[in-house]
């Protein structure tokens, strides 16, 4: 069966070209690859987090995929359509947050953009009544609906720009940096908004961000790109045993360890404490955490034991640090 | 919606679609089926629903509408003296076809039009363009220049409440203002006055849309002020000119289609035919300001780049 | 990355249409003077020549005043903004602080184009001349920007007291440029009584134009008038000190 494919690109490219002066008269171009070959395919119902470090194309890919931006190389199709000579059909169906960027309008009441979005959007009448009465109780607007938006705090603001993308029942949603300056609070409910969105499993979403907390709870695909290139496409684990990260597991034991571990892929970090607490760490793919601790109740008398899971920071600080 | 249904209706409504204009805006998401026929097109209502946001917007600025108010009022005064005193000048009480009254008229309703038909200073899009907020307007499945279009109707039509009235009230307290004599006059003026919001919104969209390509629009900005205070009839009647100055203006200016020809309509200088012409040629300005308008836009986006990587 | 693009033609683009703007602008008032004439011979019973040389002497001392005083303009960013507050805590007057001359090449444009349309138009005025009367000419500009000066000072006053209050300056500074810039003949009744004698604006550009022609005012008043634009300047400079410090006091025991 062929898949749903919502968005598809091939070798997508978009280069910058600067003109800077260079003395009195001349004046030099030089070109700047924003987006240098990205293939994409993304099926129904993903959430997709597509992450890399500032400059690294992200924004860009974005732009060109909702049509704002004309690519200067490849081929793109988002739910069929060609982003932009059929901008305003495609606007139908996707959503779109922009993390600095507002959809709503601005000097009336939240309320107002929604019944505004209804007509604009041309949304049936009963799904829109449906949608908002979910998402005023999901992100729990009702305490702002009346207030006009440019008074609004950054998080509701948030909330009610992911209520507006969604309010047309789009097929894709883009977020581009969603959570950026908010609390903790109003982060935790777009986070649990979002992982209830991917669940129903109806619409895809493409998630940009910085936050990789975002991505640990909500993405199951991962992309990663860097200098306008995709340098992994996969799930978040298969990133980390790449990437060679490692978890942790931390015992306190009674007594030094007497026996060395002699265990395929399992290290010894650091010992403290007079031998008793030790850190060993994992390689994740020859022996699991529990054979580790199993082994280890076998030699010696564990007294308390913990797991560490690996830093996604530390991955995606190593990829980026590597400028592949 | 329903996924599984909709695939194969889609499949044909979008061959079908493919042999048609694929930017029209008036075009329904696929698979959306009304469920029962509609007096009122979707576009149409969702023209309406913009414009009543753009009514709404500005009715909150409530400050700045009283103090647009008092400034015309007061530059009513001074315009309205000076005008008569070149009327008095003439000796036989009438200059280009103006009498006192209708000179009058013309000076008060031109100060009340200021707010309705927006002459200048209008900078939403340019700002929008600068700041890359212009983004949102191109995500929404509604043309730019259509949705601009609505929000600023909505802005004509509060102001027609608050900013045309009273200077009109003013002068009819202080001077002796000419009444429009033949009924059809009133209905005339109305679409002629709309038509003018509508070349002059063509006009200052195009201006705006200078921030896609210009640095620094104040300099254009400063030339549109210029050439609409002076062509449009602002600064003074353009039948003061001498006649072979003025026609060229009015056939291929849109200038004068954005003031002078609701005043001159208003104080009945000329003969009906000539008039119902005269708003004949704003309607052909309309369009055209607003074609202008769509190219400009399609330019603009196909070497479009927004601020903020 | 700032992915704007602009090419360099853009620059000059700008930088022509900037400068166009800057000439035009102006150049709108002395147009619709001009149109005026037009379709009469007289306006409030003066001619072309010498109601621009009221319009010369009005445009040159506003603009002088501006050059000297217009920065107070910035007051209503100031309150708006909060920023007045910084301006108020330092130990030198608000008021000097605020009214920092300010040279820009638009402003000194301005006041040299009035002064051309004011020598060209007494050019045109063909006036008998004699020292008295080019010394009218000097005290009239000097003085009209001084008064012009309390009236924006006056103005930006109301910023103490109403935050948004811009627009209804513009009423009596842009206005009352206007005013001044015809013959006071061709206003009547209450208005004219308010803004010509009330506020003083038939002082500007009015009396010290008849005193140069040699005529006498239609309205009536003696012709020494001519030169009693230096006291009209001085009761304004007193009534805007006073305004000024009054909404300096109400400004800092109400907060901003």
């Amino acid at each position: 069966m062929k898949p749903d494919l919502v968005i598809e690109t091939r070798d997508l490219r978009k280069t910058f070209t600067v003109t800077r002066k260079a003395g009195r008269f001349r004046r030099t171009r030089h070109a700047i690859v924003a987006v240098d070959g990205v293939t994409l395919r993304v099926e129904r119902g993903e959430l997709l987090g597509y992450i890399g470090p500032n400059g690294a194309g992200k924004s860009t890919t974005l732009k060109m995929l909702t049509g704002v931006l004309m690519p200067s190389g490849g081929e793109v199709k988002v739910c069929g359509l060609v982003p932009v000579p059929q901008r305003r059909r495609l606007a139908s169906q996707i959503g779109v947050v922009f993390g600095q960027r507002s959809q709503l309008w601005y000097d009336l009441p939240l309320r107002d953009s929604f019944e505004l979005a209804r007509h604009v959007w041309r949304v049936p009448a009963a799904d829109h009544a449906a949608r908002l009465a979910r998402f005023r109780r999901d992100l729990d607007l009702d305490g702002f609906l009346d207030i006009p938006v440019r008074q609004l705090s950054l998080g509701q603001r948030m909330r009610g720009e992911l209520t507006i993308a969604l309010l047309h029942g789009p097929r894709v949603v883009f977020l581009d940096e969603p959570t950026i300056g908010l609390d903790v609070v109003s982060r935790q409910a777009v986070r649990s908004f979002l992982t209830e969105l991917r669940d129903r499993g109806d619409t895809t979403v493409v998630l940009t961000t910085h936050d990789l907390a975002d991505i640990e709870r909500l993405c199951r695909r991962l992309i990663v790109i860097d200098h306008g290139r995709v340098v992994h496409d996969g799930t978040l684990a298969e990133l980390h045993s790449r990437y060679g990260s490692r978890r942790r597991v931390l015992v306190e034991l009674d007594e030094p360890l007497a026996e060395s571990v002699a265990l395929p892929g399992v290290e010894r970090e650091s010992v403290s404490a007079e031998g008793r607490l030790i850190t060993f760490s994992l390689d994740g793919s020859s022996t699991t955490a529990g054979e580790l601790v199993g082994w280890l109740a076998s030699v010696a008398s564990l007294r308390d034991i913990s797991v560490q899971e690996p830093a996604i920071e530390d991955v995606v600080a190593r990829l980026y640090a590597s400028g592949r | 919606m329903d996924t599984a249904s909709r695939r194969p209706s889609e499949e044909r409504a979008r061959r079908r679609r493919s042999q048609r204009d694929l930017s029209s805006a008036t075009r329904r998401p696929a698979g959306i089926r009304p469920k029962r026929p509609r007096l009122i097109p979707a576009s149409a209502r969702s023209f309406g629903a913009l414009a009543a946001a753009g009514f709404r917007r500005h009715s909150t600025y409530r400050q700045a509408t009283v103090a647009a108010t008092f400034t015309n009022s007061v530059f009513g005064f001074l315009r309205c003296y000076v005008l008569l005193a070149a009327v008095a000048g003439t000796g036989v009480g009438v200059a280009a076809g103006y009498d006192a009254p209708r000179v009058a008229t013309y000076c008060w309703a031109s100060q009340g039009l200021i707010g309705v038909i927006f002459l200048w200073g209008w900078t939403d899009l340019a700002d929008r363009i600068r700041s890359g907020d212009v983004v949102a307007d191109l995500l929404r499945p509604v043309h730019p220049v259509t949705a601009y279009l609505a929000a600023d109707i909505g802005r004509a039509g509060h102001a027609a409440l608050t900013r045309f009235i009273v200077p009109i009230a003013v002068g009819a307290i202080f001077f002796d203002l000419y009444v429009p004599a033949r009924p059809h006059t009133y209905p005339l003026f109305v679409v002629s006055v709309a038509l003018a919001v509508v070349v002059s919104f063509g006009f200052r969209y195009v201006v705006n849309s200078a921030a896609y390509w210009l640095l620094d629009v104040r300099g254009v900005n400063m030339l549109w002020a210029f050439a609409t205070t002076v062509f449009a009839g602002l600064a003074f009647p353009l039948h003061f000119l001498p006649s072979w100055l003025v026609w060229p203006i009015w056939i291929a200016t849109p200038f004068p289609s954005i003031l002078q020809a609701p005043l001159d309509v208003l104080v009945e200088r000329s003969p009906p035919a000539q008039l119902v012409g005269i708003v004949a040629g704003q309607a052909a300005w309309a369009v055209v300001m607003l074609g202008l308008g769509r190219y400009v836009q399609r330019r603009a986006e196909a070497k479009l780049v927004i601020q903020g990587g | 990355m700032a992915a704007q693009v602009r090419g360099h033609a853009a620059y000059r683009a700008s930088f022509a249409f900037d400068l166009a703007g800057n000439a035009l602008i102006p150049a709108i008032d002395l147009i619709a003077v001009v149109a005026m004439f037009q379709v009469t011979r007289v306006l409030g019973g003066f001619t072309a020549a010498e109601v621009l040389v009221m319009f010369g002497l009005s445009s040159s001392a506003f603009a002088l005043g501006d050059l000297a005083v217009g920065n107070i303009e910035r007051i209503r960013v100031y309150v708006r903004t909060g920023l007045l507050d910084a301006i108020l805590v330092r130990p030198l007057s608000a008021l000097g602080q605020l009214l920092a001359v300010d040279f820009t090449i638009r402003r000194v444009t301005r006041f040299l184009t009035g002064l051309t349309v004011l020598v060209l138009a007494l050019a045109a005025a063909s006036v008998d001349w004699n020292p008295a009367r080019a010394a009218i000419i000097v005290v009239a500009v000097g003085s009209g920007a001084a008064f012009f000066g309390a009236v924006f000072v006056a103005t930006a006053t109301v910023s103490f007291w109403w935050i948004d209050s811009g627009e209804f300056a513009n009423g009596f500074t842009y206005g009352g440029r206007d005013f001044t810039s015809y013959p006071v003949t061709v206003y009547s009744g209450l208005f004219r009584r308010v803004f010509a004698y009330g506020l003083g604006f038939a002082f500007v550009a009015y009396y010290p134009a008849l005193g140069v022609f040699g005529r006498p005012d239609p309205l009536g008043l003696p012709g020494w008038m001519a030169w009693c634009t230096p006291v009209v300047a001085f009761l304004a400079a007193a009534v805007a000190s006073v305004a000024w410090r009054y909404g300096i006091r109400h400004y800092r025991s109400t907060g901003s």
